[in-house]
């Protein structure tokens, strides 16, 4: 044996292919077709606001704006019809409101449990238990709301309606919960232990720590899934489309039937509406409006956080 | 010239509030309520939650058998079953995945490895964000006017493609958002070495990142269908039908069908006032759940199994 036969045999240049040119062709040809996958969202955003515009200029042609705003009635399908959108905005608010009460402490004290006090291993099964929970469709909630919640809540107070705001915005708040929950815990998670310590160091108990250290720290989180749980609740349709009745009333009463934005789309949805009659467009113009909101919520919390984000090393 | 302690004045901070509070029993004694107020925050929701769960279980287990699992919806109680919504179910997840995967995870790549930290990658970035928090029924006024009357001629309006391509665009955001952060964990270093082995970036994201990103990237598109199979506002508003007494054929006529899906046909007997239908919604319920879970479970599996190689 000779050292030769370390060395391998001298390669064959017809081996050796080094095809540059159909990999960069492959790769423009797969860069392309990306890049277009990838504009079909931006594709998507402007198909969201022209078919809103389109349709929404088309109601206010036939429905002076003012009328849309002052009306205090909203009775688009009746012979004398009214236009006042603040009957489903006042009625979306109520529900979204009793929601938000309900998941804010529910859901920032369940964060704060999960993160600080549960132990590694029972977070470790609360956290995807909590992650199903916000997958339950809404449909389901609706469900509760109307057959397990409101004879509840009737055989207390047997005056409430039959579909009432409360009972929707209970529901709405506990389907929201899991949502405040698992995301302002992603944010409590993530503030530094050296903060926590710090703190200890100087003498606070551990609720001091987590009120005036871990809390304001992971803010900005907090904050931005409150927003998105608030813009959840304000578009969130089937619980108040079962359990909360399709009749527009101006007011806060939770007693009472109420029809929410959303509640009046799928109301309009279901009967067969010829396209370009006036309810047709008048789903588009509620839609609009509801757009608005939740866009003005994402650009308050897209705020937020850019403004109060803590980064730490 | 200002004297120390005006200086001090000028800070923010407030002396009065920082006085030192020496009563540590009381201090304590606060915490174990703070403590026991979280705790209880936790028992209550997931109790709440279970109770509600547990209560349409016990509603809706004596419904299912095999006759409501293989009849049409029916006006008469006795006779009515799921069939049809089921085969619409199917039918509208399997298409949403067929198009919403390819067009999430190229869509995911391009932006993560093509073209990070450019002017574009922000502006679609920010746009991906903000879809992600639009309301689901605004997705079915955009497919009641883009897909049911713009494409009229392609979808032949309110029929199972039209409600595939609205839940497609509803699902896109998560499937991106997914990827992008499966593609993100996978280590520079794999990157270069496949780049010192002189191969083109896309064979680098073919052949070793994507492998690698696989796991993660399908549970999060796996939690994403979960979503749009419980979606219930945008098919109603683009038309879905909630009396479907027949199946869509297996082929490509099987696109325009008319179909009904779980979601409608729990909403459309829970409006009825009749209590038998309340509990048909409540087997319907169960199966809807019953899917969920499985596909949950699917993608948990995954992830733990993709933490555990990592």
């Amino acid at each position: 044996m000779t050292n030769r036969s370390f060395f391998p045999p001298m390669a064959d240049d017809s081996l050796w292919q080094p095809n540059r040119g159909i990999s960069r062709l492959v790769q423009r040809v797969i860069v392309v077709l990306f890049a277009i996958f990838a504009l079909i969202s931006v594709a998507t955003t402007c198909g969201i606001v022209l078919s809103l515009i389109f349709e929404t200029i088309e109601f206010f042609k036939k429905v002076p704006l003012w009328r849309f705003l002052t009306d205090n009635q909203w009775t688009p399908l009746f012979s004398n019809p009214q236009y006042g959108i603040f009957v489903l905005i006042s009625a979306t608010f109520l529900t979204s409101v009793i929601a938000i009460l309900v998941a804010l402490p529910l859901g920032l004290f369940s964060a704060v449990c999960l993160s600080e006090y549960a132990p590694a291993g029972v977070r470790k099964w609360l956290k995807p238990a909590l992650e199903l929970l916000a997958g339950v469709p809404t449909v389901v909630y609706g469900y509760f709301a109307l057959l397990l919640v409101t004879p509840l809540i009737r055989s207390f107070a047997p005056w409430i309606s039959g579909f009432n705001g409360l009972s929707a915005g209970l529901v709405l708040g506990i389907s929201i919960t899991p949502l405040i929950a698992a995301l302002s815990e992603d944010a409590i998670y993530a503030v530094p232990n050296s903060l926590r310590q710090g703190s200890y160091a100087l003498g606070a108990t551990k609720r001091e720590t987590i009120v005036g250290v871990v809390l304001p720290a992971a803010l900005s989180g907090i904050v931005a899934s409150i927003i998105l749980a608030v813009s959840r609740a304000v578009g969130e349709t089937m619980i108040v489309a079962i359990a909360a009745g399709q009749n527009p009333t101006l007011g806060l009463n939770p007693f009472v039937p109420i029809a929410t934005m959303t509640a009046y789309i799928v109301q309009v949805s279901l009967g067969d509406t010829p396209a370009g009659s006036l309810a047709y467009t008048s789903i588009f113009a509620v839609g609009t409006t509801l757009f608005l909101i939740t866009l003005a919520l994402n650009i308050v919390s897209f705020w937020f956080v850019r403004r109060f984000q803590e980064k730490y090393e | 010239m200002t004297l120390p302690s005006q200086a001090f004045q000028d800070d923010s901070l407030d002396f009065k509030e920082l006085k030192f509070f020496p009563d540590l029993p009381k201090r304590y004694k606060i915490d174990s309520v703070f403590k026991f107020a979280s705790w209880a925050a936790v028992v209550i929701a997931l109790s709440v939650l279970s109770i509600l769960l547990i209560e349409v279980a016990i509603d809706g287990l004596s419904m299912i058998n095999w006759q409501f699992l293989t009849s049409y919806p029916s006006r008469k109680p006795a006779d009515a079953g799921i069939l049809s919504p089921i085969v619409g179910t199917i039918w509208v997840m399997v298409l949403v995945a067929l198009f919403s995967f390819p067009i999430g995870v190229g869509a995911g790549i391009f932006l993560e490895e093509f073209i990070a930290d450019s002017f574009l990658e922000n502006v679609i970035e920010v746009n991906i964000a903000n879809l992600a928090a639009v309301p689901s029924i605004i997705y079915g006024l955009l497919g009641l006017q883009v897909f049911v009357r713009w494409l009229f001629p392609l979808t032949q309006g309110r029929t199972i493609i039209s409600g595939a391509l609205t839940l497609t665009l509803l699902v896109l955001p998560i499937i991106i958002i997914a990827t992008r952060e499966a593609l993100r964990a996978v280590p520079g270093s794999m990157r270069q070495a496949g780049f010192a082995l002189g191969a083109t970036r896309w064979q680098v994201v073919r052949d070793i990142v994507f492998p690698q990103a696989l796991p993660g990237i399908l549970t999060g598109t796996i939690l994403a269908l979960s979503r749009g199979i419980g979606e219930t506002a945008p098919l109603i508003t683009i038309g879905a039908l909630t009396y479907v007494a027949f199946l869509p054929p297996l082929s490509l006529e099987g696109l325009h069908s008319t179909f009904s899906v779980l979601p409608i046909q729990i909403f459309n007997w829970v409006s009825r006032p009749q209590q038998e239908f309340h509990l048909l919604a409540a087997g319907a319920i169960i199966v809807l759940m019953v899917l969920l879970l499985a596909m949950n479970g699917i993608a948990i599996y995954l992830r733990n199994r993709f933490q555990i190689t990592r």
